[in-house]
Formats: structure tokens, sequence, C-alpha cells
């Protein structure tokens, strides 16, 4: 300390103590000024991101749901559906619609999925409504499924049938299969209950228990047939027809055959 | 009568003549060509031995293949190993076994057309006799004729044996003694007012805003899992599940009694009131509820009213409201009994 209390006065230390603040106020601006672009970037980020979704929508969706998404005779309205409906239908391929029906199915995705998220963007960006579930809301791999079943055969198997094979509704509508379905998919549709089925909110069954109810359906997606042909795994009716039917048709064969004089 | 005789011996030529006699015979490939008839013996044993491969074969897979391990076959998918091979190698088994017995029958055993008559429809006159000889003596040996009173008695006592299995039925149901009876118990259920309304399974209770519109969830009352612990039994559950929606309150046509929902929250009997399904397949967009039994359509949008299907009555209404906490409750039990129709509902 000596050695700089007797140079304190030194004509350097002035100078030296100008380039030091001067550094350091260089830096702080620096670093002030480096931050906004980030930010800025971001914002833009998701205006482009709106922007770019609104043209998709434009030009794939409007035509039904509305130049608005307010809905029209052959759309409902899109407004609050929130960024997971579109997820869903349009991460399943159920939209863009293949053919009016009774039913949108299943397909291959039609959009890329930075499209897909645009789309959501765009959406979420009119009204608040349900968000694509995060990270941490799809991490089940804890879950327990024993009672993921419980929920699943009081709230879903009478639609997607005990073992998720899907089933039959009125008038030509169904419950799909979730077999194709990920934990996503399946976390989105209990979230905006798409088509005919209902929404199980967080409110009626919270984080912990949708993803009890996929790790259950995962644990079915994944078991093997002991048994051979599994037949949809819809039980006794799909076995008992094929027994009336591929069965028999081959015992008929043999009965042909045993009927056939010898040559 | 009955005898079998070969068709070469057969000569008749009256009315009704059989065709096969006027057939000539056709002698096989095996019958005249000694390489085609070894042929057929090697085909057939051939099988036999297949047979005997297969079975020892099954031995093996039974005793060699864990039970547990899954292979993957193209079309089956994933399935046992086990299972697999002891169906094919004992079905195939079995299967050539008979295959080798046809071909042997067919190809090497004689090969003669035969003439076999059928006996006449109606039986002997001697057997009718014999028949009403034996009924005629039963009847006089018996004196069922001549003893009145034990005819009599005898006609009451099997008019009144039946009875006694009709009603053992009604007490199918058995109630300990001094509870109410069985319609009493079928027409109360655990809801009362101030019941909450917990979803099933979780057992969480239920405030308004947990459920938005288009909503459903299966629910029962918060007091069922102690019943249930005490009764030991599912009845309470049987009676007492609901099904709880959403819908916007200009969507709603009608309800069983005025102001039921609230803000647009109905609460149904989960019980189908034709057989007895629990059913919860509701459809949003329609709010129809669909029981996967009998296809019976509830309106829940209109009363619960019956839209489709064999059901009767429509399906109960429960009057729902909010406690001082904001939880759903309800307002007071069923009004009407739940579930199928029984005996003693009016």
């Amino acid at each position: 300390m000596k050695f700089l209390a007797v140079r304190r006065r030194s004509p350097i230390v002035g100078v030296a103590l100008l380039l030091l603040a001067l550094i350091g106020i260089g830096a702080g601006y620096a670093a002030v000024v480096s931050a906004r672009p980030a930010e800025a970037a971001a914002v833009n980020g998701l205006q482009n991101q709106v922007q770019q979704g609104k043209e998709l929508y434009l030009a794939g969706c409007s035509s039904c749901h509305g130049l608005q998404a307010q809905g029209t005779s052959q759309g409902p309205s899109l407004i609050g559906v929130g960024a997971a409906a579109v997820d869903f239908q349009v991460g399943t391929g159920r939209m863009p619609l293949a053919a009016p029906g009774a039913q949108a199915m299943r397909r291959t995705p039609q959009y890329t999925q930075d499209q897909i998220d645009q789309m959501a963007a765009y959406i979420a960006s009119l009204a608040p409504g349900p968000q694509i579930p995060t990270a941490q809301d799809l991490s089940y791999q804890g879950a327990d499924t024993a009672e993921g079943g419980v929920l699943f055969r009081t709230n879903c198997s009478q639609c997607h049938q005990a073992a998720g094979q899907g089933g039959a509704l009125t008038y030509g509508k169904y419950a799909p299969s979730l077999m194709q379905a990920n934990a996503r998919q399946i976390y989105e549709a209990m979230l905006t209950g798409p088509q005919s089925m209902p929404v199980f909110s967080n409110g009626t069954l919270n984080t912990k228990d949708k993803q009890a109810i996929i790790k259950y359906i995962t644990a079915m997606q994944q078991s093997s047939n002991p048994g051979g042909l599994s037949l949809g795994r819809l039980g006794p009716v799909a076995e008992g027809l094929f027994l009336w039917t591929a069965v028999f048709a081959a015992l008929i064969l043999v009965a042909i055959w045993i009927g056939i004089k010898a040559r | 009568m009955n005898e079998i005789t070969p068709a070469a011996e057969h000569h008749y030529d009256g009315p009704g003549a059989l065709p096969v006699a006027d057939v000539p015979h056709k002698a096989r490939l095996t019958d005249t060509d000694p390489q085609a008839a070894r042929r057929a013996e090697r085909q057939v044993t051939f099988m036999f031995i297949l047979a005997i491969l297969l079975f020892i074969a099954f031995i093996v897979a039974y005793i060699a293949v864990d039970k547990n391990t899954v292979v993957y076959i193209p079309v089956f998918g994933e399935v046992g190993a086990s299972t697999m091979l002891l169906g094919l190698t004992l079905g195939l088994g079995a299967f050539l076994i008979g295959a080798a017995a046809i071909q042997w029958a067919k190809k090497l055993m004689p090969d003669v057309e035969v003439v076999q008559e059928r006996h006449e429809m109606a039986s002997p006159e001697s057997a009718d006799h014999e028949a009403l000889d034996a009924y005629t003596r039963g009847k006089t040996e018996s004196g069922f004729a001549q003893y009145k009173m034990i005819r009599r008695t005898l006609i009451g006592a099997m008019a009144l044996f039946p009875i006694p299995l009709v009603v053992i039925l009604r007490d199918l149901w058995v109630t300990p003694p001094g509870s109410p009876g069985p319609a009493t118990i079928l027409s109360h259920t655990l809801w009362r007012k101030g019941s909450r309304i917990v979803v099933d399974g979780t057992y969480q209770p239920l405030k308004a805003s947990d459920l938005p519109v288009g909503g459903m969830i299966s629910a029962v009352p918060a007091d069922l899992p102690a019943v249930e612990d005490a009764t030991g039994n599912l009845d309470a559950r049987g009676k007492a599940a609901i099904v709880v929606v959403r819908m916007a309150p200009n969507e709603i046509v009608s309800q069983q009694g005025t102001n039921w929902d609230y803000q647009g929250i109905l609460a149904f009997s989960k019980i189908c009131t034709h057989a007895g399904c629990p059913i919860s397949l509701y459809e949003q967009r329609t709010h129809h509820l669909l029981c996967p039994c009998h296809q019976s359509t509830f309106d829940l949008a209109d009363g619960g009213a019956v839209v489709f299907g064999p059901a009767a009555r429509p399906m109960p209404q429960l009057p729902i409201g909010v406690d001082a906490e904001g939880y759903l409750v309800a307002q007071a039990d069923f009004a009407v009994p739940i579930g199928p129709s029984f005996w003693e509902r009016g």
C-alpha cells in the first residue's frame, strides 16, 4: 500500500484513472446495447412467427374458419381454442380436413412443426387459450400407471375402449384408437377436447393425473400380445367373428377336399 | 333292409332306381398304376412322420422356450414365442394325422361304390301296438283313473312345485332385518344437500372454475370412500356415480327442475336407465350421452331426454349448486330412482 500511497499524486495516475473510467463506461454501454437487440429480436421473432402463421392460416385454413378465424358455416371459430388445439389438430394431420364428413381422420401431417408452431402462435395471439404442454408437463415417466388405469377406465375407456383401441359413437363419428398417439398429443387432446371429445381441463384432471393416464396408454402401446394375433384387442366379439369367418372358411375347404372323389 | 351290397352286384331297374347303379365304376390312378400307389403310400407316411416330428418339437418347445419370450412375427406383431410354437406344433401335428388318414382312405383303401337303402319312415305296426299296450297296462295297473283322490292331489302337488322357485327370487336381494325394503334402498343414493362433488379416482373436490365449457368428468360424492370402506361393497358407488358436464347456459333447452344447473354445469346419473350400464360417452358438441351397451342416447341439454335407443326414462338429473367455499355440491338427492326400472317403482 505504501507503494501506491507514494505514487498517487504522480501525473500518470490521472491518465490511468481516466482510461479505466472510459473502459468501464464503454463496457457498461456495450453490455446494455448488446442486451437490447436480443430482447428486440425475441419480440420481433414472435411477431414474425405470428405474421408467418397468419399468412399460412390465410392460405390454408381461412376458407373454412374465416378470414379472422371467426368461424363460418363450414368450420368452427378458432378464437380462444389456443395453441394446443392447433398443435393437436394440424400435428396429427386431422387439419386441414381431407374431406367433409362425420369426423376428421388422423393422417400424415401436411405442415412442418415450424409451420405448425407459427400457426399456433397466430391463433394464440387472437385470444388466450390452452398452451402447448411443456417438456415438464410431459415428463410422465415417474407417474403411477395403476392410477392412470383407474382414471382411464372411469373417464376414457367407454369411448376409447379399455385397451385404447377406439370405438364407435353416433352418426358415423368414432373415438380413434390411441395406439399412434404420443404423450404430447394425448395431453393436448385432454386439454382441448377435439371434435366430440369433452375437455378434461387441469381443474378436473391435473397435470399429475394426465401424466398417469399417458403412462397407462404408453404401457398399453408397448405391451406385446403373448397369446398371438391381437385381433384389435377387442375381446370375444372380434375373436368370435374370426372363428366364424376365417376358421370356418378353412374348415369348409377341408370338407370339400374330403368330399372330392379321388382320381 | 339296411344291408350293404356292393353296387356291382346290385341290379334294380324298377321305379326310383338309384342313379349310382348306372354310373360305371371308374378306377383310380392308384388302382391302375402301382407307381402312383407307392407315391400315395409315401405321401401318407411322410405326413405321419411330420406329425411325429411336430409332437417332439412341441415337447422341446414346452421345455426349452421361456414363456415370457416375445418375438416379432410380421402381420401378427409382437407375440409370445412359447404360445405361438406350442399352438403351431400341436395344431399342425393333429391336422396332419387327420389329413394323412383321409389321403390314405381316398387313395389306397378299397374304392367300391355301395348302396345302402333307407329304412321306412313309419315305425312298424307291431311297435305301435306295443306302445299302446304299455300305456293301457300302466293306466290300469297304477289305477290313475280309479283313485280320484290320488290323481287330484298329484296334480295339485305338481302345480305348486314351481311356486317356491319363483318365491325365492324375491330374496335375491337379502336385506338385514329392520332395514328398509329393496324399493326404498334403490330409490335413495348417498347424495344429499351439501354433498361435495369429487372427481372419481382422485377424490379432488371441484370448483365451478375447474370445469370449462365442453368439459366432462366422472364424479362421486365426497363421502363415498368412507362408505365403501365401511360396507366393503360397491353398492353405494353403483347408485351415486354421476357425470358432470358444462355447456354454455344458453345451450340448455330444458332441465328436470328449475335452476338445477350451476352456471351451465349439469350433473346427471352415470347409470343407464335401460339396463344399468355405467355410461360416460359424452359428445361435447351434440351434448349427447351414449350408452355403449344398447345405444340408448340421452340429450343432456334437454333434461336428459331419451333421443334414441331402448331406454324408457330420461337420465335422472342431480340438482347442484356451490357451498360457502365455492365447491360444487348437491342441492338434494336424485328426485327419482336412478338406474333401470324395477317392480315397485312408480
